[in-house]
């Protein structure tokens, strides 16, 4: 079995709890084995890198520094949080691309006794982990209850597929492996233009006219493609999204009820998992009714915002190839 | 003195040595004078006998300086210090002819490529050229005189590609009476020029002025048309190339075909014809690409043949009024002998869908620009009807956006040329077709050449909407009002610094040109390099843009690099120049610097062998030894240094001139007096 | 909205004094390879920005202005405090620019210089900073106290329900929880703050 060393980050321990919740839940039927990194400290999100350049970077490090002492033959650190993993995934490239900043920042660690050799570790986002070392066929088989008829925009958001320093996402705008893996769990999944657009980011704290801006136009289009719920891998867009829902519904005069959830929730009820174990019910804007979809028949919707499947008249081109990782995961699957 | 006692010249050579200023390109950097002073001394123990420098060595002064010390001090030897062998050896060699000197006793070495401009400390790029000019010394010693080989040319050529640019070549080569063979790889010649419908700035039929010169090269009694061919091996060497083309089976026997028609009109297999209508139309299994495809006879596309496929239909062999049909055709093998070769393989198009964020192949109504050609051309899947991919819509917005793959580090980092003027001609032919408005995104207009900006503004009296910026993306997800069911290009507007949403109906990407996919692969078999892009490497970027560093062998058209069709076209005649020439030469002169085996030597490890650029290495498998054809080699010692046995050595570049050399250029190392500036 | 203000007001220099160092500057002190100066005005980042609308430069201008040594209207503008760090500029820039890193750059050169228009995104950045330097994890109650009874007290009572609904629901916890060996962390960052100041004091 495959382990993996695990940073949480902040997020997970408060306002992300039902994401930990619904890890916990499900490593075990999926074989994915993670070890917290100790005493790990936040990744300064993107507030310190804002203030001080080594500091910012010397405070990411620690945590690279931790896991790589505790790794034990093991290489690869996995973040749950977007922030989180690109902090991580940033600190380690930008150290190798300019030796410079990663002398004085293992300058810095030295004060606590703690160095890290840019490159020693693997920075990988759970996703990641979960499509390409798990497996879409392995997580098929363990689907109990399909999602049948739940309408599912799969939502990205900015860091997990962007700047992608080591090339491990299909594309940087319409990445397909959120999508493949709720189609696995039996879903409906749109396809969402946004999947990629910001959520607002800390805008919420600092500009909140911003913000709703942005989580407004997010909502209204998985809403015009009728998404019953969004379903995201980053704390911070779903709290975004989320707790501020309603305060962008006051500020637009609109009525939008979009749940946002996190994936391995939806992947822990298609796992036959129960629902109060998942997470679910901590999330403000309530998925109960998007849950009572499943299991129910597909009604006749006619009128849903799809992109015609057929074009008529000219032929549209071929889809491009997906990148090696997919299509090579593809082969062996089948 | 140490080392160099060990080479010791009989004492009969005198060696003359000429330092060149090359106004201040060396002389700025590199204390010349005292080059030459140190020459004269301290070199004289090694035959010099005078040294001099002046500022052009390379003006009929600077030459008639080195003559006249020939034959007046009786030199035997010359070293010039100067610039790269590329550039003047042969003006030395061949005054050091005129003075009655055998040309290869001149040896040239530089002091500017790899001294002055790549040094920025006076002192220490002066003792460089020092020792530069030692180690010529020394190697010279070692210099034999040469006589250059000479071979006869053959008067065919065979061109690759049957592009614009290779029609023009092989019409100016057939016209001046001699015989070429034009390859090209699909059913018919015209390349991407036959798919256009209007050509800028001038806006010309693209039918109408090709198709007379692709009947004129059908025709053409000294012309060979090889279509649906392919070169698979070439051999030998300028003058006498044996080149092996693989003619692919058409299935029809084109002694009996009349080229009426009937067998596509019959055909029951429909596909979609990825590369005249790119992707926008369709074809049959038997097929001519388009109505005055040159040669007029079809091809049967195997793959996609019901016959082939299930055994049964044979449709078209049913129908065909002169039993032309013929399954049981094979591909044939044939030989060629040629004297030069021109290679006009032209550009593949970037793939458009790699700019995920531009939509192409996820949104319906984002076209690439030769799809454009395609919809605007009257004989194209929509009959010249510029409508969106519902085949009926007319657009009444459209935006064009330029470099989309070009001048993008993520994709290719060069300017494609073409797509400016190509975006203005889209946009004066959706203005005229359709009344739509129209808008052209670009980062810098270029139209440089002789009417193209005069077209430019043209479309803009047409009231064009210019919007300087690089499109950020095209996107169905609407966000204001006006925006529902379109499609929304948000860009900055850098000229007015703000950004902007612009919905419109559809959207044509102006996708830049690229090297053939295989481009690599066939500049192998050729023989010559490709630059880190792709493209094929011409002799010299400004002073010899057709010729490639393997003689006999030319590069035409869009296979050198991005261009339009007038450039292209004047390439395919300036390579047929060139061509021409050495065709008239009858004979010509090899360099005589060569490799050779010393058979005693070789072990016959195979190692060399195909290693060689120029595929001048044989290995005689009887003998288990090595050998190498002095007409192919060109000299340039990759075999001399791979060869584990020290078996190969090159005239001119002999074991013993280049350890002469290291020695000379060390003297200053083990020189047993103190280094003199 | 807060109202805008600015701390201490810069003192007054000569009009059209090119500062031609700054290009240079913002480069060396942007973590990794800037590649700033490989610019061509193309304006992909100003039209892929989700929140240009708010910016009074797109990042574009700004780099023209950092280009043309206009130092002050540089670290003046709201932009980089705008950037959502989104990385679609990053991305699609056709000369590789890392722009998203440039903005944390100008930010950090902003604060030091005491040049901005409104103080509500450095403050946020600061007292979340202050929070993890003596927790080692970031904070969430304190910070949206804190930061919110300073720059939206009218707000307070709209975000209430949501707040009340992030600590019902277990989503929010009142009491900070501090990492183990909080005397490394100091001692690291105190560390890193004396490279950082030897290298751009």
């Amino acid at each position: 079995m495959a382990k993996y060393l695990l940073y949480p980050g902040c997020s997970m321990e408060s306002s992300a709890k039902a994401y930990a919740d619904s890890l916990a839940a499900i490593t075990k039927p999926i074989g994915l084995e993670l070890e917290e990194i100790q005493d790990w400290n936040c990744c300064g999100a993107t507030e310190y890198l804002g203030i001080s350049l080594t500091p910012a970077y010397a405070l990411i490090t620690r945590n690279l520094a931790l896991a790589a002492q505790q790794a034990n033959g093991h290489r690869t650190v996995v973040a749950p949080c977007s922030a989180c993993y690109l902090n991580l995934a940033k600190a380690d490239y930008y150290m190798r691309e300019q030796p410079k900043l990663g002398k004085m920042v293992n300058e810095a660690l030295q004060a606590g006794n703690l160095s890290y050799k840019p490159g020693s570790l693997e920075i990988r986002h759970l996703l990641d982990v979960i499509i390409y070392d798990i497996g879409l066929e392995n997580i098929k088989s363990k689907v109990v209850r399909p999602l049948t008829g739940l309408r599912v925009a799969p939502y990205l958001g900015c860091m997990v597929p962007r700047p992608d320093y080591e090339g491990r996402w299909s594309d940087h705008e319409h990445p397909v492996e959120l999508d493949l893996l709720l189609k696995a769990l039996g879903a409906e999944v749109i396809d969402f233009p946004l999947k990629t657009h910001c959520c607002g980011g800390h805008m919420t704290q600092i500009g909140p006219e911003t913000a709703f801006e942005l989580i407004r136009r997010l909502i209204a289009s998985a809403d015009q493609y009728q998404a019953d719920l969004m379903a995201t891998l980053c704390p911070m867009c779903q709290m975004n999204l989320d707790a501020y829902q309603s305060e962008t519904n006051r500020h637009f005069g609109t009525n939008y009820h979009m749940p946002i959830v996190f994936f391995t929730q939806l992947m822990g009820v298609a796992f036959g998992i129960a629902p109060e174990k998942l997470g679910f019910g901590m999330e403000l804007v309530s998925a109960k009714k998007a849950l009572e979809k499943i299991g129910l028949e597909i009604p006749e919707q006619e009128t849903l915002l799809t992109r015609p499947k057929k074009a008529e008249g000219l032929p549209m081109p071929k889809p491009l190839p997906l990148k090696h990782q997919v299509a090579k995961k593809d082969e062996v699957e089948k | 003195m140490t080392k160099t006692t060990t080479n010791q010249p009989d004492g009969q050579e005198k060696i003359g040595v000429y330092v060149c200023h090359c106004g201040s390109n060396i002389a700025g950097m590199v204390d010349v004078q005292q080059v030459a002073q140190w020459a004269g001394s301290r070199l004289k123990d090694r035959g010099v006998v005078v040294a001099r420098d002046y500022k052009f060595m390379c003006s009929s002064l600077g030459q008639e300086l080195i003559e006249k010390d020939i034959k007046e001090l009786g030199l035997t030897r010359v070293v010039v210090a100067a610039c790269s062998p590329h550039l003047h050896e042969k003006t030395f060699r061949t005054a050091c002819e005129r003075a009655g000197l055998n040309p290869f006793l001149c040896e040239l070495v530089s002091i500017r490529e790899q001294v002055s401009w790549v040094h920025t400390d006076k002192v220490v790029a002066t003792q460089k050229s020092q020792a530069v000019v030692s180690g010529g010394v020394e190697r010279v010693l070692h210099h034999e005189p040469l006589e250059p080989l000479t071979v006869p040319i053959h008067p065919d050529t065979l061109i690759v590609g049957g592009g614009i640019a290779g029609i023009q070549a092989a019409l100016e080569i057939a016209d001046a009476g001699y015989h070429v063979f034009i390859v090209e790889r699909e059913p018919s010649i015209g390349g991407h020029m036959a798919q256009f419908d209007k050509t800028f700035p001038t806006l010309d039929c693209a039918a109408c002025i090709l198709t007379p010169k692709m009947v004129q090269a059908g025709t053409h009694p000294n012309i060979t048309l090889l279509t649906w061919s392919e070169v698979e091996k070439v051999e030998g060497y300028v003058g006498n190339f044996d080149v092996t083309i693989r003619k692919k089976a058409r299935k029809v026997n084109v002694e009996k075909c009349t080229g009426c028609g009937i067998c596509q009109e019959k055909c029951p297999k429909k596909i979609i014809d990825d590369v005249y209508e790119a992707g926008l139309g369709y074809r049959k299994a038997i097929y001519t690409p388009f109505p005055q495809a040159v040669p007029k006879y079809p091809v049967l596309d195997v793959k996609n043949c019901i016959f082939f496929e299930k055994g049964t239909c044979k449709a078209c062999q049913k129908f065909c009024p002169t039993d032309a049909i013929d399954f049981e055709q094979q591909d044939e093998i044939l030989n060629v002998k040629v004297g030069n070769i021109i290679l006009a393989t032209g550009y593949d198009l970037f793939d458009a869908r790699k700019v995920t964020n531009y939509g192409y192949g996820r949104l319906a109504n984002v076209f690439t620009s030769i799809e454009m050609e395609r919809l605007t051309n009257a004989a194209g899947p929509t009959n010249g009807q510029i409508v969106l991919r519902d085949g009926k819509t007319v657009p009444k917005a459209v935006g064009i956006i330029h470099c989309v793959g070009s001048r993008d580090r993520n994709f290719n980092n060069y300017c494609s040329v073409i797509c400016c003027m190509q975006s203005l001609k889209f946009a004066h032919l959706v203005h005229e077709r359709t009344g739509a408005t129209v808008y052209n995104f670009y980062i810098d207009m270029r139209t440089p050449f002789k009417d193209y900006d005069e077209f430019y503004q043209r479309v803009l009296e047409e009231s064009t909407l210019f919007v300087r910026g690089k499109v950020a993306e095209v996107t169905d997800a609407a966000r204001l009002p006006g925006e529902e069911g379109k499609l929304i290009i948000q860009v900055e507007d850098t000229l007015a610094g703000k950004q902007r949403r612009i919905p419109v109906d559809m959207v044509i990407l102006s996708t830049g040109l690229e090297p053939r996919r295989d481009s690599r692969e066939v500049g192998k078999l050729f023989g010559i390099s490709c630059s880190a892009n792709g493209w094929f490497t011409e002799k010299h970027p400004k002073l010899d843009p057709v010729a490639t560093m393997t003689e006999g062998i030319y590069i035409a058209g869009c296979a050198q690099g991005p261009k339009d069709i007038p450039a292209s076209v004047a390439q395919g005649a300036a390579a047929a120049a060139r061509v021409l020439g050495k065709i008239q030469q009858k004979e010509m002169a090899l360099e005589p610097v060569r490799a050779s085996v010393i058979e005693e030597k070789c072990s016959g490890c195979r190692i060399c062998n195909n290693l060689c650029p120029f595929n001048a290495i044989f290995f005689h498998e009887d003998r288990m030894v090595t050998e190498i054809n002095p007409a192919l080699c060109q000299g340039c010692g990759t075999c001399v240094a791979a060869c584990p046995a020290g078996a190969i050595t090159g005239t001119g570049f002999s074991n013993e001139q280049v350890l002469a050399q290291i020695d000379g250029l060390l003297l200053l190392n083990v020189g047993d007096e103190p280094i003199p500036v | 909205m807060a109202t805008p203000q600015t701390l201490d007001p810069p003192k007054a220099v000569p009009k059209m004094i090119e500062d031609l160092t700054l290009l240079e500057e913002v480069s060396a002190r942007t973590a990794g390879v800037s590649r700033l100066e490989m610019c061509i005005q193309c304006g992909t980042c100003g039209g892929s920005c989700p929140s240009a609308a708010d910016m009074d430069h797109t990042p574009r201008m700004l780099f023209a202005m950092l280009r043309a040594g206009m130092r002050q209207a540089a670290l003046m503008s709201n932009t980089p405090w705008i950037c959502v760090s989104c990385y679609h500029c990053v991305v699609r820039c056709p000369q590789n620019v890392h722009i998203a890193d440039v903005m944390y750059t100008l930010k950090g050169m902003a604060i030091e210089a005491k040049l901005f228009q409104d103080s509500t995104a450095p403050d946020f950045s600061q007292t979340f900073v202050d929070m993890v330097e003596e927790y080692g994890r970031s904070y969430e109650f304190g910070l949206a106290t804190r930061h919110y009874l300073k720059h939206f007290p009218l707000r307070l009572p709209g975000m209430a329900p949501m707040g009340m609904g992030l600590l019902s629901k277990q989503r929010m916890s009142i009491t900070p929880t501090r990492i183990k060996d909080i005397k490394q962390l100091k001692a690291i960052l105190k560390r890193a703050k004396e490279i950082e100041g030897d290298n751009h004091g």
